[in-house]
């Protein structure tokens, strides 16, 4: 496994030189020169190539036989008995991706005895075949119990690809059953594809906060799982007269599995819509000035029906809980629309809000960088627009 | 208590910028720092240790220069550091990258407990706790904003959507922390001292009894393709006027977007 320059295509362009995330390439004598020991073989440099003059060489990997793999299936995750949305979305997203495989579009639903009526919901929503696992210790989500009772349905039924949100939920039960599998996995997903010639699945996510783009592939190993950010693909329309398979799985809990205990859930009170799903979200920074002036956030937010979110500051401040927290420490939200009130733009704040489709900008410092990503921007004092804008909001919308 | 905590080095991204013309990112002057998640697993770390005494050992995977972020570990107060560094563990994916710390925590014996920060903030998986737990053998929380001891037994306060999670269960057990669990201490100037003059463990991948074909590129289920910049988010627009006039723009903008 390694890495090489083809001198004679390479005519020292220097274009990989800002690409490399480690700083490994200089050019010496017009050639590119890679610096091993500060290489990681991350892939960055011969995308970035024009010339094709770098090469990643990879020995053949042992592949697992991948012509037993096959179908696609979407974790049903559910919370209390009602399926996440992000399953909905991905059983929009996965009709598509069966279709171009000719394979099935199934899924895994894993709860207690009253959860088997979601069956038919997610057969209307696209699933030729629903798996359920029914237990009473799978009631509420924990991650050893859940790993070992989809693990071994992975192992049993071979899918080729299996798609979960990436929420705390997905993402800690993903991770889990990847390395118990030996599958590959990518995080937070925006974008998924199927290669026209291998058939392989392409999973685009962002990294870097977003200020970079990088399509992974999962060649040799089965299945390709991904978690997918919420919110990024479009919900499946039902059908309600849509045949599809309910299938109950056999369930045997493992004793050792159980040692983790969730003793108590903590609801926060001042949490009214969940950031995560919202269309709307309308956030407040430390322009605010006050912990008392949330109150102008959540009267416009109320108006349109929108989640209340807030910057870093404001939560350090103590001034609202971590839960409305927007951008890297706190939450990713891709809403329809998005009004930052009086939030600087820090690129941690960025990070966690700049793929909203509408981003709306109330700032009175021209210059503050959230200016650079909104779509519309209002330069002007805040505790004058919201309120009038929440006004005249009501007005139009009777 | 034996506590070993996860690092990884990783580009301050603050300052990560995109040059306009090449639409790359510009690297030159970016210092590499912890990973700031991984600031608050050590601090963590760190207080369990002073309330019920034990060790902290500070480990992470990475090319040589890595050795700096374990050197601003010990000037912080902990008590040993590993740098597991390998041409063979080179293009590792959360998959290698968790088997091959869980092969040098093995081989560094017993342990009570393993922090981690929730995600790096240059890949951002949060695969990496979890796997690590797995290999291991141990149970795993996630996304940890408090955590107590007491005879042996953990309760976790974990940070959901919504919600918060309590959580007990017994060590051994690993958890990945959020950045509201904690403010991580400065280095003090006598740590800053020690970590000058420390001289860094370093094993390679026999040394951890690593299989070959389980690191690196090589134990690597998934691959890179494909790396670009997003395009840029185009039109943004300045509105005019008075408040009133501003206002009245806006919303018929929104309307006829149909956002509300």
């Amino acid at each position: 496994m390694s890495i090489r320059v083809i001198k004679e295509k390479c005519i020292g362009c220097k274009l990989c030189v800002p690409v490399c995330p480690t700083s490994a390439i200089t050019i010496v004598d017009k050639k590119a020169v890679i610096d091993l020991d500060k290489c990681t073989l991350c892939g960055a440099c011969p995308s970035s190539c024009k010339f094709k003059a770098i090469e990643i060489i990879n020995e053949d990997v042992q592949a697992v036989d991948k012509s037993q793999y096959k179908n696609i299936w979407v974790f049903a995750e559910q919370y209390e008995n009602n399926v996440h949305p992000v399953a909905i979305e991905l059983l929009g997203e996965g009709r598509k991706l069966a279709n171009e495989l000719k394979v099935e579009l199934c899924t895994v639903l894993l709860g207690d005895s009253s959860v088997e009526k979601e069956a038919k919901d997610l057969i209307a929503y696209g699933a030729d075949k629903v798996y359920v696992a029914i237990a009473p210790e799978l009631k509420h989500y924990t991650t050893l119990p859940y790993t070992t009772v989809i693990s071994n349905m992975i192992k049993q039924h071979k899918p080729e690809i299996v798609l979960f949100g990436a929420t705390t939920t997905g993402r800690d039960l993903a991770s889990r059953i990847a390395a118990r599998i030996n599958a590959g996995l990518t995080a937070d997903c925006t974008g998924l594809a199927i290669d026209k010639e291998t058939k392989l699945l392409q999973q685009t996510r962002p990294a870097f906060g977003g200020n970079i783009m990088a399509t992974i592939i999962c060649k040799n190993h089965r299945p390709q799982m991904s978690t997918v950010r919420p919110k990024v693909f479009k919900k499946a329309e039902p059908d309600r007269s849509k045949k599809g398979e309910v299938i109950k799985v056999p369930v045997k809990i493992d004793q050792k599995d159980l040692l983790v205990k969730v003793v108590d859930i903590i609801k926060d009170t001042s949490v009214k819509i969940n950031l995560a799903e919202a269309e709307i979200i309308v956030s407040g920074g430390r322009g605010i000035q006050a912990p008392e002036n949330f109150k102008l956030i959540e009267e416009l937010a109320e108006v349109i029906g929108g989640a209340v979110g807030a910057s870093r500051a404001t939560v350090d401040a103590g001034w609202i809980s971590s839960h409305h927290q927007v951008g890297q420490t706190g939450k990713t939200v891709c809403p329809k629309l998005y009004i930052a009130v009086g939030i600087s733009g820090a690129i941690q704040h960025l990070a966690g809000m700049q793929s909203s489709d509408i981003i709306v900008a109330i700032n009175k410092d021209p210059d503050a960088p959230i200016f650079k990503v909104a779509t519309y921007g209002i330069v002007g004092d805040l505790f004058e627009i919201v309120p009038k804008l929440t006004r005249k909001l009501k007005e139009v919308r009777g | 208590m034996n506590i070993i905590v996860c690092i990884k080095q990783v580009p301050g991204t603050t300052q990560v910028k995109i040059n306009p013309e090449t639409n790359t990112l510009i690297r030159e002057g970016v210092e590499a720092i912890i990973n700031p998640f991984d600031e608050n697993a050590i601090e963590a770390a760190l207080q369990l240790r002073d309330k019920h005494g034990g060790k902290v050992t500070v480990i992470t995977m990475g090319p040589p220069q890595a050795a700096n972020a374990l050197k601003d570990a010990i000037a912080l107060g902990v008590d040993d550091v590993v740098l597991v560094s390998d041409r063979a563990f080179a293009g590792a994916d959360t998959w290698a990258t968790s088997y091959t710390l869980a092969s040098t925590i093995r081989k560094i014996g017993q342990f009570d407990l393993i922090i981690c920060g929730k995600q790096a903030i240059d890949g951002d998986t949060a695969q990496v706790g979890p796997g690590v737990a797995e290999f291991l053998g141990i149970p795993q929380v996630t996304f940890a904003v408090g955590i107590e001891v007491n005879n042996g037994m953990l309760k976790v306060n974990r940070l959901l959507e919504e919600t918060n999670e309590i959580i007990e269960l017994k060590m051994p057990a690993m958890l990945t922390v959020v950045k509201q669990i904690n403010t991580p201490r400065m280095p003090s100037f006598k740590g800053k001292i020690k970590a000058k003059s420390a001289i860094i463990t370093q094993w390679n991948a026999k040394d951890i009894n690593a299989e070959e074909n389980k690191i690196g590129l090589k134990g690597s289920p998934t691959s890179v393709v494909r790396i670009f910049t997003p395009p840029p988010k185009g039109g943004g627009e300045l509105l005019h006027g008075s408040a009133d006039e501003m206002i009245d723009t806006l919303v018929k903008k929104l309307r006829d977007r149909k956002v509300c």
